[in-house]
């Protein structure tokens, strides 16, 4: 083995970890969740003679007897129940009322004598409308693209091309948009406050230093739902702020500060302040601490040495604290849920609901999907912009 | 270099054998509730002596619901959690897609010793709780609200209202309080005209309401005054008037009711204590302490019964309290959490 060769060898190993911790916390869930998020076949799985007699069906002409006996013979089978759970729970998704129609079509169905043909509309009336044998048919496919539609307020109509789905049915769109829109307001909020902040406490010393990053750094060891409810205390009508405000006589009425805007975008900078702070400050260290000097023995003013000299050295820094407080802002949900009003609710409340709420993983999928390709292209943009920080002194 | 060998050696023996106790010890039985003084009654009460009766230690833990929580254990396999106290719907839910044990009746003395609606093939009913119109005493003496019309009158009583966020609740509350009987509620609700009906009601205090999540949310928004009146559990707000000597007050009439219930997870390898444990929890002796520590309703009856009438008259299933109490309707909010759900989230954001 030459020596190169065992070098290499060597490096791979070391980084077997590394790759291993990736691949099993990171590219696999990843990977199943895109996955989840476009996959379909449960109905199929658990009704297989209904997947055939509903191939030839147009979808228009009412329900044919041998579909009805197709769906009976599937479910007299007797199956996995976590597999028939996940069918039902996928057609509920698609059309609200399957639970119930699905349970007790079952044990209809299996209360009924063996080898007789039974009328499903008697069982339930529901079945002789088309629309629920639609769902079914839909269902079918082993994949689908109704999750990511859904997530972007889309849907299949009747003919199969894609739509807006009813008004005021859904407003994921909007959602998504406000989370955007919340994570850059405060990212822009943290820069101009934590780009000064940084500077004061990079070019301080001894004790004030300590202190400035002790004041950074201790809400961070803090849990965040203290530091939220403390808003909370700090925020409300009768809270420190709006009275301290009516003692020294400002406002007569309370500031509306809390269950709005305001008040999420207030607790989430103080929340995310330090990732801002500590990356520009981190940045400032290595800034030799006589360039400031050398500029002004060069004739720049204060002013524009700060502006050429640097502005410019701080920029890396500023780029990776608003990088990351912007990614981390888009996954915000407890601080607006608890500060916030009804129109602050971000994305990742809608994605909890359906992972939780309702174990429908295509559709916290898809959400996650959209939410991860749109700042995905926005991290593109982001890197484009960062790659030259000289563009500042051009 | 010898010395260090013989650490590392006894290093990876000690993790050798840590790695096979792991895997031969059985899990000890774990319960999971809904934590706060809750959970802390029913440590004292039920898992704490059911840990001395079995001679072997009990862990609990708590959790926020969902069934989605619940489907992912049960499809990881053996789940790591063995008795869980669910909600209504993800007792429906779970049941239906398989994610729980059958309950073994013979063991609990039959179905009929138990409420009706407490005894699921999947669950046993734990407590009856309420979800009600309460507001503080000390701050509405004369004028104090009755109804859910009242709720919905801002001129007679100004100042914001809490209500907990989703359809949930909101949209039965919306129905009562124009003017459907709370007997019709679900039967106007399951029609798509009773929907609007109660969206569009749900228009006329939309500025005046603050969304709450969490149930200690109305208390604080309540005690504040940052709400002149909200929607609350029951038990939370006899809890606080006995803690911390508020004197909120509740409206029973048109309130909602609903039972926890305790379920087995599905393959739960403690399945024959986790039986055990629910057969102890509903024994009279022990479940009549609870109203004791928390003002929830109990679904045994002969545990009911037992219980003080002082305590009683502040619980769900007390008689004067159950007039005019509507039964959340599990079965519909399975059907239609999804789409009622989105919907709510587009109301909200007009």
């Amino acid at each position: 083995m030459s020596v190169a060769l065992r070098a290499r060898l060597t490096a791979l190993g070391l980084i077997t970890p590394l790759v291993a911790f990736l691949v099993v916390f990171f590219f696999w869930p990843l990977a199943t969740m895109m996955m989840a998020s476009v996959t379909d076949g449960t109905v199929r799985g658990v009704m297989p003679e209904t997947a055939a007699a509903l191939s030839g069906w147009d979808g228009n002409t009412p329900p044919s007897p041998e579909m009805q006996q197709a769906l009976v013979a599937d479910l007299r089978k007797p199956v996995d129940q976590l597999a028939f759970g996940d069918a039902v729970r996928r057609l509920n998704s698609e059309l609200s009322g399957f639970r119930s129609l699905m349970s007790h079509t079952t044990s209809a169905v299996r209360d009924a004598p063996e080898g007789q043909a039974l009328d499903l509309a008697t069982v339930d009336p529901r079945w002789s409308e088309t629309k629920y044998w639609l769902a079914v048919k839909h269902a079918m496919p082993l994949y689908t693209d109704r999750y990511l539609l859904a997530a972007a307020d889309l849907e299949r109509d009747a003919a199969g091309n894609i739509a807006a789905v009813d008004a005021g049915a859904s407003a994921n769109r909007q959602i998504m948009l406000r989370t955007f829109l919340i994570a850059a307001t405060v990212t822009v909020l943290c820069a101009l406050i934590g780009l000064p902040y940084a500077l004061i406490a990079a070019s301080a010393t001894g004790w004030v230093r300590a202190l400035l990053l002790i004041a950074v750094l201790l809400p961070l060891w803090t849990s965040l739902l203290v530091r939220t409810a403390a808003w909370f205390i700090l925020l409300q009508n009768e809270g420190l702020i709006n009275e301290a405000l009516k003692a020294i006589g400002l406002i007569s009425e309370p500031l509306p500060l809390i269950f709005n805007r305001t008040g999420v975008v207030i607790a989430m900078t103080h929340v995310l302040l330090p990732f801002m702070v500590l990356p520009i400050y981190s940045g400032l260290l290595t800034i030799p601490a006589n360039l400031m000097p050398a500029a002004a023995s060069l004739g720049a003013s204060r002013l524009k040495a700060f502006r050429y000299v640097l502005l410019p050295l701080a920029f890396p820094g500023l780029m990776s604290g608003s990088l990351l407080v912007f990614m981390v802002a888009l996954g915000y949900y407890i601080t607006p849920a608890l500060v916030g009003g009804p129109n602050d609710q971000m994305i990742s409340s809608v994605i909890a609901f359906f992972a939780t709420g309702t174990a429908n993983w295509g559709m916290a999928g898809a959400l996650g999907l959209i939410l991860l390709a749109v700042t995905t292209v926005l991290y593109l943009v982001y890197g484009r912009l960062s790659r030259s920080p000289t563009m500042v002194g051009t | 270099m010898a010395f260090k060998r013989t650490i590392s050696t006894i290093g990876g023996a000690a993790l050798a054998l840590s790695l096979a106790a792991g895997a031969a010890a059985a899990r000890d039985l774990t319960i999971v509730s809904w934590g706060g003084n809750y959970q802390d009654a029913q440590k004292k009460i039920y898992f704490e002596p059911f840990a001395k009766k079995l001679g072997k230690p009990v862990l609990d833990e708590s959790w926020d619901g969902g069934v989605g929580v619940i489907a992912a254990k049960v499809k990881a396999g053996e789940p790591n959690w063995d008795v869980v106290q669910v909600e209504t719907e993800e007792l429906e839910l779970g049941c239906t897609d398989g994610f729980y044990e059958k309950i073994d009746w013979s063991k609990l003395g039959g179905k009929d010793k138990f409420l009706p609606a407490a005894a699921h093939d999947c669950g046993v009913g734990a407590i009856v709780w309420s979800t009600l119109l309460s507001y503080d005493s000390d701050k509405l003496k004369d004028n104090v609200p009755t109804s859910w019309a009242d709720f919905w009158d801002t001129k007679k009583f100004p100042g914001k209202r809490g209500l907990r966020r989703g359809p949930k609740y909101s949209l039965e509350f919306a129905l009562m309080a124009d003017g459907v009987k709370p007997a019709d509620v679900y039967k106007v609700l399951r029609t798509p005209e009773g929907v609007d009906r109660a969206f569009k009601k749900l228009d006329e205090i939309k500025k005046d309401v603050v969304w709450w999540e969490a149930g200690a949310q109305p208390l604080q928004l309540l005690a504040s005054g940052e709400v002149v009146m909200t929607t609350a559990y029951n038990g939370r707000i006899s809890g606080i008037n006995k803690t911390e000597g508020k004197h909120f007050k509740v409206v029973w009439p048109g309130s909602i009711y609903a039972i926890d219930s305790w379920v087995v997870l599905r393959n739960s390898p403690n399945k024959q204590d986790a039986m055990d444990f629910i057969a102890f929890a509903s024994a009279p002796e022990n479940q009549s302490k609870l109203p004791d520590y928390i003002a929830y309703g109990l679904p045994q009856k002969e545990a009911a019964a037992a219980v003080p009438a002082k305590e009683a008259a502040d619980l769900p299933t007390a008689e004067a309290n159950m007039v005019d109490a509507v039964a959340l309707d599990g079965a519909f909010w399975v059907d239609n959490i999804e789409e009622l759900t989105s919907r709510f989230n587009a109301w909200l954001a007009q």
